[in-house]
């Protein structure tokens, strides 16, 4: 049940203020409690590898992502096997890291306090705003000839100052989530899954409410290029 | 794209903003210079943006007297124990490193002809634009027995730092089931929601170590931003606890005494432990000498932030009067993007895009129950338009109410690190 709740919460915490249940991760306390793992882990746009892997974009996504880091043959193989990160397989293994992937090269010994993961997993979540997309904008598509639109980057370098505001340049996050980085197409989805109120948060239905298409593209353009 | 570039190319902001920059690049041969009063919300973003953006083209002077600016936005928070006081600091040492050159010191006065700004400290700075981000002063003898010079007994804290700290001082210092009274200001001031915010941060740590003291707001208002969702909060945390006096039971009619603490309310005198005299406010002064204000405000053409009064200086944040827009630091960070945009086109011929602004005001009640209130605004040829707005509403769940809570913290990281790098 509790695992069932925080699936529901950290997507929430990302894309709306709707009612939710109770229990949710706190993302602010999350930061203290990565302390723990940021001598081998590092988060943000700034992240590189160390001992072990960035940890951008591992919500929804497939285990062992990260093209040139030498995950173990464990991990690999779970990996392999479907094993995707998700606020309840990653429950379960920081508990137990070891308990749960045997032969990780993961030397930490786990988060026994399920709080202290539930926080760390909203806290990770905010810096998953990209490879969660689509599993939060399942079900809702924007038509190919605008996905297609050529974002000006120019344009979207000066509407993003209105986006600067809150979400910060260099993928920091204290509460509202990192938007850099993104893949036009997801950035594109979830601008317009807020425009049409498919995404609840009413800051953002208000913002993306005024964006012409081209706009949301320009945006879209200038974000995505920010990482690189 | 195409279509929207097309359709703006052809206004007139974008005309005079090209036609206009060869003739100041050929009038001085040298690099243009923009010079801006106030580092704080409207003056700090206005100098970093145009410094970054220009790339080294445009020379930016920022004027500003205090080496620490303290956030008035937060600084209920630390009222409330929420923040420390180092928290709401900031300095200027990053925006120095981008290519600001920061000034510690007090403008004095402004010669449009000239085209100078003089210094507290000895000699002037010239400007090809002028941008004028001073925040507020006080309108004097606008609460009876109240003035500056009253300030340590019975502080104002609307302007951030050693009044906060002083403020929080003596609310500790209370007697148990003291009396903490607030002279809340007539509109229009900065932050609406502020001293209604402040009133929530001392009901919440009057509740938790002096809970028989009690909370008194004469408000010359006959209602208040995010009222319904104030009162919902007082009744469900401090009840019992706030007395709001409000116009219809003479709020309005006030007078304090220093000397005695005391404060009478339509004609009731009452001895009170901190009085929180917040006047009624208007532009920071350095706009008056500019010449720019007409009555309290200084009014601004909405396109581009620039004075109704001379077209090469700008006025942001609380201190212009542009139209529909709270004065917030939220409002001030917006309005100054839109202005550096069109001050850079000006001095550099880069192109000048459509203004568009917005606001988001957080406030928080009481642990984790944060409320907003929100809206998007575009500009006219009268004044900031508002075009579509939101609020947080009543009865929401606690889980909406700390999620709302958390996005302004978010906000206050973005914010400050869009302000000062
Ligand atoms: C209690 C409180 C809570 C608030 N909460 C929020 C909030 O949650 N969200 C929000 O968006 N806003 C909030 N605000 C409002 C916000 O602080 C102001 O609207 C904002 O700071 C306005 O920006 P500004 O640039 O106009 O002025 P300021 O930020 O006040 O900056 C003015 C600067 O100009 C300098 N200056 C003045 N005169 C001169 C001179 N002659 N020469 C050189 N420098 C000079 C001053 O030292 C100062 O640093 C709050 C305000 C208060 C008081």
């Amino acid at each position: 049940m509790r695992n069932l709740t925080l699936v529901l919460n950290v997507c929430v915490f990302l894309v709306s203020s709707g009612a939710v249940a109770n229990n949710s991760g706190d993302a602010i306390r999350g930061k203290q409690v990565f302390k723990k793992c940021a001598s081998c882990h590092m988060v943000g746009t700034e992240a590189r590898k160390r001992v072990g892997p960035p940890l951008n974009n591992i919500m929804s996504a497939r285990a062992g992502g990260m093209a040139d880091f030498k995950y173990s043959k464990a991990l690999r193989k779970a990996a392999h096997e479907d094993l995707h990160w998700t606020p309840e397989t990653l429950d379960v293994f920081l508990e137990d890291p070891r308990g749960y992937l045997p032969k990780t090269k993961m030397s930490f010994r786990g988060l026994k306090n399920a709080n202290d993961r539930a926080d760390i997993i909203a806290y990770l979540a905010t810096f998953s705003g990209a490879s969660m997309a689509a599993k939060i904008d399942e079900g809702f598509t924007v038509p190919s000839k605008i996905l297609g639109i050529e974002g000006d980057m120019e344009y979207g370098e000066y509407l993003s100052s209105e986006c600067t505001t809150c979400h910060q340049v260099d993928g920091d996050n204290d509460g509202i989530p990192a938007i850099i980085g993104w893949e036009t197409k997801d950035f594109v989805t979830a601008m317009h899954a807020y425009r049409e109120k498919h995404r609840q948060n009413p800051v953002m239905q208000m913002i993306s409410g005024r964006l012409s298409n081209d706009e949301i593209a320009a945006l879209a353009a200038y974000f995505e290029n920010i990482n690189n | 794209m195409t279509m929207n570039r097309r359709g703006f190319l052809g206004t007139s902001a974008f005309a005079v903003a090209t036609l206009a920059a060869p003739m100041v690049n050929a009038d001085s041969h040298k690099k243009p210079r923009v010079v801006v009063i106030g580092g704080g919300a409207g003056g700090a973003t206005a100098a970093r943006y145009i410094a970054k953006d220009s790339k080294g083209a445009v020379d930016v002077t920022l004027i500003e007297p205090t080496r620490t600016y303290y956030t008035c936005f937060f600084s209920n928070l630390y009222i409330g124990g929420f923040k420390t006081i180092d928290e709401i600091g900031h300095t200027y040492g990053k925006l120095a490193g981008s290519g600001v050159n920061v000034v510690h010191d007090w403008a004095i006065g402004v010669d449009r002809d000239a085209k100078t700004v003089s210094l507290a400290g000895g000699g002037s700075v010239p400007y090809d634009k002028l941008i004028l981000s001073p925040g507020i002063d006080f309108v004097d003898g606008s609460v009876p027995g109240w003035d500056i010079s009253s300030q340590n007994a019975m502080p104002h804290a609307y302007k951030a730092g050693s009044q906060t700290e002083l403020l929080k001082a003596q609310l500790l210092a209370m007697p148990e089931g003291g009396v903490y009274a607030m002279i809340a200001p007539p509109n229009p001031y900065r932050c609406p929601p502020g001293p209604y915010e402040r009133i929530s941060m001392v009901a919440h740590y009057l509740k938790a170590n002096n809970p028989t003291a009690k909370i008194i707001i004469a408000d010359p208002k006959p209602k208040f931003s995010k009222m319904a969702l104030f009162q919902e909060g007082w009744a469900d945390h401090y009840d019992g606890m706030i007395d709001w006096i409000g116009e219809e039971f003479g709020g309005g009619n006030v007078s304090v005494d220093p000397h005695a603490m005391s404060v009478t309310i339509d004609g009731e005198e009452t001895k009170v432990d901190v009085c929180n005299v917040i006047p009624a406010m208007k532009a920071g002064r350095i706009a008056d000498l500019a010449g720019v204000t007409d009555g309290n405000w200084a009014p601004v053409n909405a396109k581009d932030m620039s004075s109704k009064a001379d077209p090469d200086i700008h006025v942001l944040g609380d201190s212009s009067k542009q139209g529909d827009m709270p004065k917030s630091g939220f409002s001030a960070n917006s309005q100054a993007k839109v202005c550096a945009n069109a001050v850079r086109g000006a001095l550099t011929g880069s192109k000048v895009f459509p203004a568009k602004f917005s606001n988001t005001c957080w406030s928080l009640i009481d642990t984790n129950d944060g409320v907003k209130v929100g809206a998007t605004y575009e500009a006219t040829p009268e004044k900031i338009a508002k075009i579509d707005g939101f609020i947080s509403k009543t009865g929401e769940t606690a889980d909406v109410r700390k999620t709302t809570y958390e996005e302004s913290e978010g906000w206050y990281s973005g914010i400050t690190a869009d302000m000062f790098g």
